[in-house]
């Protein structure tokens, strides 16, 4: 299949999940249960695409755990997203010089 | 109106900062996936957003069905209904009308509607597009240099660049555990769920697993623990 169409379906679905609710939704969500689910719906989708593909990332589990430690533990002490993205990449780099 | 664009613009280069890594790491992931540094700059120039960027990617290299991708691209982006739907009430309304709502609502990512919904006044367009444009430039430039540099860097450091993007979501998704411990249980369940798919259930696709992961959780989640209707459910979703 072409990738024009799949990036077409793609950027068609993404606008217009932006789009709709900005333009022509005024109503307030009222449900307790979508609103807590909508909360959480990020956060699950990040850890599910996240773990356990972050292993697979480099080629090497090893250097990838390595990079994985480095960005918990610096991302529980909240530090900035760039500099997480990016020591998790510089450990991994520097790990696989020795393994 | 021209001071609304300057400001925009100059609250957008921190983003645009970030964004511009973040790419980085987008552009190096496309090419490993088969994808030309073109289709690469396309979907970054039509799409604006990692985790939905990500996923797609897999899918075309996994050459998945296009009802696949569909799917896959409205549950990861389904926040943005929500961010979407708070800016919609904080803007200038006489100043936004319908065509400008189509046009800046493009752009409404994770920081740009972080940063829109921090500010005080009522959101005009120049503001919003000042902050897209910029945010955007860096996205696209980003994608450029790492699908362009993936074929000029040595291996060791685009093997160890394939990281990038997982770190970001590691630094999006951990800190909320502080604030609520119940994203705790949401990314365990999220994360198990997933590795049971990725190794037990291997029928289902990547992108459908992720669906399937992230709805249970997310569902679980929201019954078990309902979020506080008191607190401010906008801030919240801002991360």
């Amino acid at each position: 299949m072409s990738i024009a169409i799949y990036i077409a379906v793609m950027a068609g679905v993404t606008y217009l999940i932006r789009m709709l609710p900005f333009t022509f939704f005024r109503r307030e969500i009222k449900s307790r249960f979508l609103k807590s689910f909508l909360y959480y719906i990020p956060y699950a989708v990040l850890a599910a695409m996240t773990i356990p593909a972050i292993f697979y990332s480099t080629g090497s589990f090893v250097t990838a755990a390595a990079g994985t430690a480095v960005a918990l533990v610096m991302a529980w002490f909240d530090l900035p997203l760039i500099a997480v993205a990016l020591a998790a990449a510089g450990t991994a780099f520097v790990t696989g010089i020795f393994f | 109106m021209n001071k609304d664009l300057i400001k925009g613009i100059s609250h957008g280069i921190p983003i645009m900062l970030g964004y511009l890594s973040v790419s980085f790491g987008i552009g190096i992931m496309a090419v490993r996936a088969g994808i030309t540094p073109f289709q690469a700059t396309m979907i970054s120039l039509t799409n604006l957003t990692s985790a939905g960027q990500a996923a797609g990617i897999g899918i075309i290299a996994s050459a998945g069905t296009l009802v696949e991708m569909a799917l896959v691209q409205f549950t990861i982006n389904l926040r943005y209904a929500l961010m979407s739907l708070s800016l919609s009430q904080k803007l200038d309304k006489k100043k936004f009308t319908l065509p400008k709502r189509l046009l800046a609502s493009y752009g409404i990512t994770d920081e740009i509607f972080a940063v829109c919904s921090a500010q005080k006044e009522p959101l005009t367009p120049a503001y919003m597009y000042g902050m897209i444009l910029i945010a955007t430039a860096g996205w696209v430039a980003g994608t450029i240099l790492g699908a362009e540099a993936g074929s000029i860097l040595p291996k060791a450091v685009t093997d160890a660049m394939g990281i990038v993007l997982y770190g970001m979501f590691i630094a999006i998704f951990i800190p909320p555990i502080h604030k609520h411990k119940n994203v705790l249980f949401t990314i365990s369940a999220a994360a198990a769920l997933s590795i049971l798919f990725r190794y037990a259930i291997k029928a289902v696709s990547a992108g459908f697993a992720i669906i399937i992961c992230a709805v249970i959780a997310s569902a679980a989640a929201a019954v078990l623990f309902p979020i506080d209707d008191s607190s401010s459910d906008e801030s919240e979703a801002a991360e």
